[in-house]
């Protein structure tokens, strides 16, 4: 028997922390990959920084001509803004790159990911990591920090776990959206825009009050693709505003639910994926 | 003790092709990518593994790395299914695409070597050891430093070769290694990998085009077309199925007619100088011997077979069999 480095039972099949450790190992090789070009890392950085601002700029601009906007003040709207853009802008920097994963299939490229003693995900997840959607991080972040400041919202310890728990869940929810999203790549030729549409689109969409959509719509932010669980709902109790949709008060507080049934839906799509690539091929 | 270390019955890998036909209505084929393989290769063995564009050659290699599932049919690598065991394999195998780097573009060369260390939990001292090994056997001494997107393509496939040793696998496949290189980098990655199959014991199966890679690596060669091995034995017997001729090329002291010769074929004829073709298997000696007593001869030579030949030969014969 030729010699193996490792016992059988580190080199079996589930082993989180090793995938961990790998995700953060290909993060930091790109990451400085990307520094060896650094005038363009920090033009796409700033680019990337100000044209996420460019939407709150809009929101601005209407509070220029109005004093609420479905019934929110402009910190309120701020604290949407900031909450959705943060979570969003977390998930794109962690995970957002898996859109790509589509490319990666049509030129088989996904072999190489196969092959090594990793798992997929892991590889796929770190690959072509951006450093610059950073910038998407601190231009929402520095908003939410502005509206948090403005609102004098009467702070308890349960409103302070509620808000981060929102940018935790709020991350995993549009992580679980993009991982789950990205599985599509495996059986679709373009599947990039029905994920962008859900990613991008819905935080743009939780940018806005829920008061000013269709009750249709909210519901399907509740029931469907759960994007209300990121901002909309825990919002509603921190900042004290009525339900449109009257639902339990507790749906406020159920974030951690959606996103865990976020994750296990994503996992098993992504597995399903994988399963069609494995008998499929490129 | 069971020295086999890939084992494959009875596989086939078929695919479902859906083609436009029409407005709406789709044909739906199944190609049969690779139809009822066998073959096992020992722990040890150097087998080339070659075959026509589109005769399955990859399919396999990807199925025996885990990468794709096979339709039916049984497969092992050490015992163990490629595909269920895809993790704890792949840290016992090396994989080289010949037209796929897995080397960093904007990073120096040794970067990919670290990572290639962390995600194989290479032990410091056995990384260390083999690195060195693979620096002065691919003569990588100063690309180490270099960033893989100036390296030329001979560089990168020394490169990527390395990359999938370091951690010492058991088995090493290699798809179309020395694809679009220069001849110096060809020798140097045969000699190289000669050696790693003689020193370590590594278990080579590699895909080619390049005949030359099987001649002077491989004892033992297998053919695949349309999905089925339609040879495995050494390189002797290939010539003797595809019925390969050696040729004598004669240089005469003066203009003759074309010479006829039993047991040889004229297959030339220019000025002083004719060609003579007759059967690999037979001997030179005696055709020699009788165009001596017979012309006066100024040169004479023998020139082996394009193995290219001989396998466009088996390879027809294989589609007129189907």
């Amino acid at each position: 028997m030729a010699e193996t480095h490792l016992p059988l039972w580190r080199s079996g099949r589930w082993e989180p922390g090793h995938a961990l450790r790998c995700y953060g190992h290909i993060v930091r090789m790109w990451i400085r990959a990307a520094l060896a070009y650094p005038a363009s890392f920090w033009m796409t950085a700033v680019g990337n920084m100000l044209l996420s601002g460019l939407d709150f700029a809009v929101i601005a601009v209407m509070f220029l001509h109005t004093h609420a906007l479905g019934g929110w003040s402009l910190p309120q709207v701020a604290f949407l803004y900031g909450t959705s853009g943060l979570t969003l802008g977390l998930a794109d920097l962690l995970v957002g790159s898996m859109d790509q994963l589509g490319v990666r299939v049509r030129d088989g490229s996904v072999d190489t990911v196969l092959v090594r003693p990793v798992p997929a995900l892991a590889q796929i997840a770190g690959d072509r990591f951006a450093l610059r959607r950073l910038g998407r991080v601190t231009q929402s972040g520095a908003v939410l920090v502005w509206s948090v400041a403005h609102l004098h919202l009467d702070w308890t310890p349960l409103k302070a776990l509620l808000l981060v728990s929102l940018v935790i869940c709020g991350t995993v929810i549009f992580g679980s959206v993009f991982v789950g999203g990205s599985a599509f790549h495996f059986f679709m030729a373009d599947a990039a825009e029905v994920q962008n549409s859900f990613t991008y689109g819905g935080a743009t969409m939780l940018q806005y009050p829920p008061t000013i959509y269709a009750r249709d719509i909210v519901r399907g932010t509740v029931y469907g693709v759960p994007l209300a669980f990121v901002n909309w709902l825990p919002a509603l109790h921190l900042l004290g505003r009525p339900d449109p949709l009257g639902l339990p008060s507790w749906y406020a507080f159920a974030s951690p639910i959606a996103a865990l049934l976020c994750v296990v839906v994503a996992g098993l799509l992504w597995r399903t994926g994988i399963r069609s690539y494995r008998s499929t091929g490129s | 003790m069971d020295d086999a270390l890939i084992e494959v019955e009875g596989v086939t890998k078929s695919f479902v092709v859906r083609r436009r036909a029409g407005r709406f209505r789709r044909t739906r084929t199944v190609v049969d990518a690779v139809a009822g393989l066998d073959f096992t290769v020992r722990r040890g063995e150097m087998v080339g593994y070659i075959g026509p564009n589109g005769a399955g050659k990859s399919t396999t290699i990807k199925m025996l790395t885990g990468i794709l599932l096979p339709s039916s049919g049984r497969l092992r690598v050490a015992g163990a299914d490629p595909v269920r065991d895809r993790v704890r394999l792949a840290q016992r195998m090396g994989v080289v695409f010949g037209q796929r780097t897995t080397l960093w573009w904007d990073l120096p060369l040794r970067d990919s070597y670290e990572l290639a260390r962390r995600i194989y939990r290479i032990p410091d001292a056995t990384y260390t050891r083999n690195l060195a090994r693979c620096v002065e056997l691919l003569e990588l001494e100063d690309l180490l430093d270099v960033p893989v997107r100036q390296l030329s393509l001979g560089q990168r496939m020394r490169g990527d070769i390395a990359a999938a040793l370091l951690h010492e696998p058991e088995v090493l496949y290699l798809d179309e290694p020395t694809i679009g290189l220069d001849v110096v980098s060809k020798r140097r990655v045969r000699e190289f990998l000669a050696r790693v199959n003689a020193e370590r014991g590594t278990t080579v199966l590699l895909t080619t085009h390049d005949l030359t890679d099987i001649e002077q690596l491989c004892s033992r060669v297998m053919v695949i077309d349309h999905g089925r091995v339609v040879y495995d034995g050494g390189l002797d017997g290939l010539h003797e199925q595809g019925r390969s001729e050696r040729t004598l090329v004669v240089d005469l002291e003066r203009e003759q007619p074309p010479i006829e010769l039993p047991g040889t074929r004229l297959v030339r004829c220019e000025g002083t100088r004719q060609w003579l073709a007759f059967p690999a298997s037979a001997s030179a000696a005696p055709l020699v011997a009788a165009l001596a007593g017979r012309y006066a001869l100024r040169d004479l030579s023998v020139r082996e077979p394009e193995i290219e030949d001989v396998i466009a030969r088996m390879y027809g014969e294989a589609v007129v069999a189907v």
